[in-house]
């Protein structure tokens, strides 16, 4: 009886899922962003750009209504799964985004595929995130995109040992892993490598022993929003004082802690893809809405990539004229090219991979303010690692 | 030991004992209850979301909180290293999962249960002997050592682990080879309660029995418990062992359940979250940790629907309160409410 009870109640439930769905006239978008925690400060960054791309362009796109959901990931991978499901199979989200970290992304990856719906991962570094499911793309940049450039930028500059600082997670490791390889490719020598734990940053010890090695080069990695930690350290050890160039990511010098960090981080070289200093007319646009749609907060990488994720999901939306079946939208997603704030991007066709212009920035003050100013464009970098 | 409740409990003394065993009405409207939320949040009535997968979340928390409350509530070991199981366990069966590639019998959840609490059952075999050394600040140490120990190797162990990237690609096969994990988290739900009801069935026979009693006594005090004849250390490294395999099964859950394993099911915010959730739902009663997860989850979801960013201080607002003005937690405030109803419905 009980179970005659039950199959009818399945029966009806699936009648129902499979209901033609009516002409729905909201395209919903669902992000799953780390809004508390220790990266509280880049799920404010997405968050804004996201609102900035909508202040630019509204929420009407292909007669369609754009609604997006927040949701707070805690930094927590198994919650994020569940957050994924929830908003696929409760709000009907036609597209899913954010992921701060790598592990989260990977969580989120299974339910993508299962359900049928792009992912964009605007946050997560490593190369590897993008293949767990066919659904993802990626409109960030990943660790090799960031680090081949600096790597290259210091054989040429007269660097020729250097000892590199990570931290021990999967991005940092993958920083270390093609610096290394780059760098000794191009006839450098990597003296050694020290890896820092995530959780506690105290990088005292580490620093101490990288100066004690006599590199030419330190290279730093570290996630974005631990730079300031990380380069008050730095600082207090005087490397500038023992013949040592700091170099890094863009993460070290993020734009929204920059200011914070003082004038010894002045002539710091970093590469990354964007700078809110880049100069180009769509950034002096972005920079400006960002800013009066944000509480004059200043907007970093994470701004960018969730600025333009909104604009691939629109893009898409156009190309499909509003189809918001997750097939089509993957399809129109892929080899994307269009100019962003921080320059010509594109979206490979086959590996679904962001291929980002990078610079070889430095620290400069400019009006009062720090900022990473662009001195050498490398051009686009495709991802090495990907087939 | 032993844990039939008849055994050794007679007289007048036995006979109020073997009472207090009884299932009662409200225990039985608990779990029908616990039963309706699968219909009413499966998706099943157009209009309400579905939540099953929070639920089964809820499930596993409650369990490792129970769990927390089989050594801290009945036995007054207290410990901030209950995660340590829960992500060991974890971290098994996600493992197990993995190696089985998703196919039946390695990849199978029961087994994987089985297999969690086995090795966490052991693994809390072992620390136990460090946890009846000292006093409860001493013991507070040593079970967050324990777990600190454990969550770095996690982190270390990469080949195995995956590291602090977390165990990608775990895939059990569906339970007994019949129902399959959904999107909608339907079996995930049914599974994680039958699994709960079974271990909180079993930590139910085992506090109301003699052996269950013994541990009270031990609370109470050890040194009387001692010279009435009660083998007071191995009373201990038992309840520690079994609660630990709880854990490990509550770990395992989450981790079939969610399909994925990470270092930070071991982090400490587990075990605290856990213990809070404990306190905050009433020490020593069983039902406790379960009510205190639900309301603890249910909190977070609702407050978070409306701040996103500042849910915490809300619900650490409500903790402050509760915990200041109400002693046993939510429980403690429906036995009061409960007497004072009662009583006065004696009175003439």
């Amino acid at each position: 009886m009980r179970k005659q009870i039950l199959k009818g109640l399945a029966a009806s439930a699936i009648a129902l899922a499979a209901l033609p769905a009516l002409a729905q006239e909201t395209v919903k978008i669902g992000l799953i962003l780390p809004m508390t925690g220790q990266q509280a400060s880049t799920g404010r960054q997405l968050e804004a750009g996201v609102k900035t791309y909508m202040a630019q362009h509204g929420a009407k796109v292909a007669g369609k209504t754009i609604e997006v959901i927040v949701k707070d990931d805690t930094g927590v991978a198994d919650i994020s799964k569940r957050l994924a499901q929830e908003l696929v199979v409760n709000d009907k989200v036609s597209v899913l985004g954010g992921f701060g970290l790598t592990p989260i992304a990977m969580a989120v990856g299974p339910v993508a595929t299962q359900a049928k719906v792009p992912a964009i991962i605007m946050t997560a570094a490593t190369s590897v995130v993008v293949e767990q499911s066919p659904y993802f793309i990626r409109v960030g940049r990943t660790m090799p995109q960031m680090t081949f450039p600096i790597a290259d930028w210091a054989a040429k500059n007269g660097v020729k040992t250097a000892v590199t600082l990570v931290s021990d997670y999967a991005p940092g490791i993958d920083g270390e892993k093609f610096f290394k390889q780059r760098f000794e490719e191009a006839g450098g020598k990597v003296l050694d490598t020290l890896r820092a734990p995530l959780a506690s940053p105290d990088f005292a010890a580490f620093l101490q022993k990288a100066k004690d090695l006599k590199p030419d080069a330190l290279f730093l990695f570290v996630p974005s929003g631990q730079g300031a930690t990380l380069m008050k350290q730095v600082i207090d050890r005087d490397f500038a004082g023992s013949k040592i160039r700091v170099i890094a990511t863009g993460d070290v010098t993020d734009d929204d802690l920059l200011n914070s960090m003082g004038d010894s981080v002045l002539g710091m070289v970093t590469s990354h893809d964007y700078s809110a200093d880049h100069d180009s007319p769509e950034n002096k646009a972005f920079v400006e809405t960002f800013k009066k749609v944000n509480d004059n907060l200043r907007p970093n990488m994470m701004a960018i990539a969730a600025y333009d994720g909104m604009d691939v999901i629109y893009r898409a939306l156009e190309a499909t004229k509003g189809d918001a079946n997750g097939q089509k939208l993957i399809e129109a997603m892929k080899g994307q090219k269009w100019m962003s704030p921080r320059g010509p991007m594109e979206i490979d066709a086959t590996t679904r991979e962001a291929i980002p212009p990078m610079y070889i920035r430095k620290v400069e003050r400019k009006n009062g303010e720090l900022y990473n100013v662009e001195f050498e464009a490398v051009g686009p970098v495709k991802d090495p690692t990907h087939k | 030991m032993s844990m039939a409740p008849h055994s050794k409990l007679d007289g007048e003394a036995g006979a109020r004992l073997l009472a207090k065993a009884q299932w009662r009405w409200y225990e039985v409207l608990f779990w029908l209850a616990a039963i309706s939320l699968y219909f009413v949040f499966g998706d099943f009535i157009p209009g309400i979301p579905t939540k099953l997968m929070l639920l089964s979340e809820i499930v596993s928390l409650g369990l490792l909180a129970l769990s927390i409350d089989l050594v801290l509530g009945y036995a007054g070991i207290v410990t901030l290293g209950q995660g340590a199981f829960f992500g060991l366990g974890a971290y098994v069966a996600g493992v197990m999962a993995k190696a089985g590639m998703g196919v039946f019998p390695l990849s199978d959840p029961l087994l994987g249960l089985l297999a969690a609490a086995a090795v966490c059952g052991i693994a809390g075999f072992l620390t136990s002997f460090l946890v009846l050394r000292g006093s409860d600040l001493t013991r507070l140490m040593v079970t967050l050592g324990v777990a600190l120990i454990l969550a770095e190797l996690a982190n270390q162990m990469r080949w195995l682990t995956g590291g602090a990237d977390g165990l990608q690609g775990v895939t059990s096969s569906p339970i007994l080879g019949q129902w399959d994990f959904d999107l909608w988290g339907r079996t995930a739900y049914l599974y994680s309660l039958a699994v709960l009801f079974v271990c909180f069935w079993l930590s139910r026979r085992i506090v109301h029995s003699t052996f269950g009693l013994s541990l009270k006594a031990i609370k109470g005090n050890a040194l009387r418990a001692r010279a009435i004849g009660v083998p007071v250390n191995a009373r201990l490294i038992a309840i520690y062992a079994l609660a630990a395999a709880i854990a490990g099964v509550a770990g395992a859950l989450l981790a079939q359940t969610t399909q994925s394993a990470s270092p930070d099911m071991i982090a400490f915010h587990r075990s605290a979250d856990a213990l809070l959730i404990l306190v905050f739902g009433g020490a020593g009663y069983l039902y406790g940790g379960l009510i205190g997860a639900v309301l603890f989850r249910v909190m977070q979801d609702v407050i978070g629907a409306f701040t996103l960013q500042y849910w915490q201080f809300w619900l650490g607002l409500v903790l402050v309160l509760l915990v200041l003005f109400v002693r046993g937690g939510v429980i403690g405030l429906l036995e009061g409410w409960w007497n004072r109803m009662t009583r006065t419905g004696d009175a003439p």
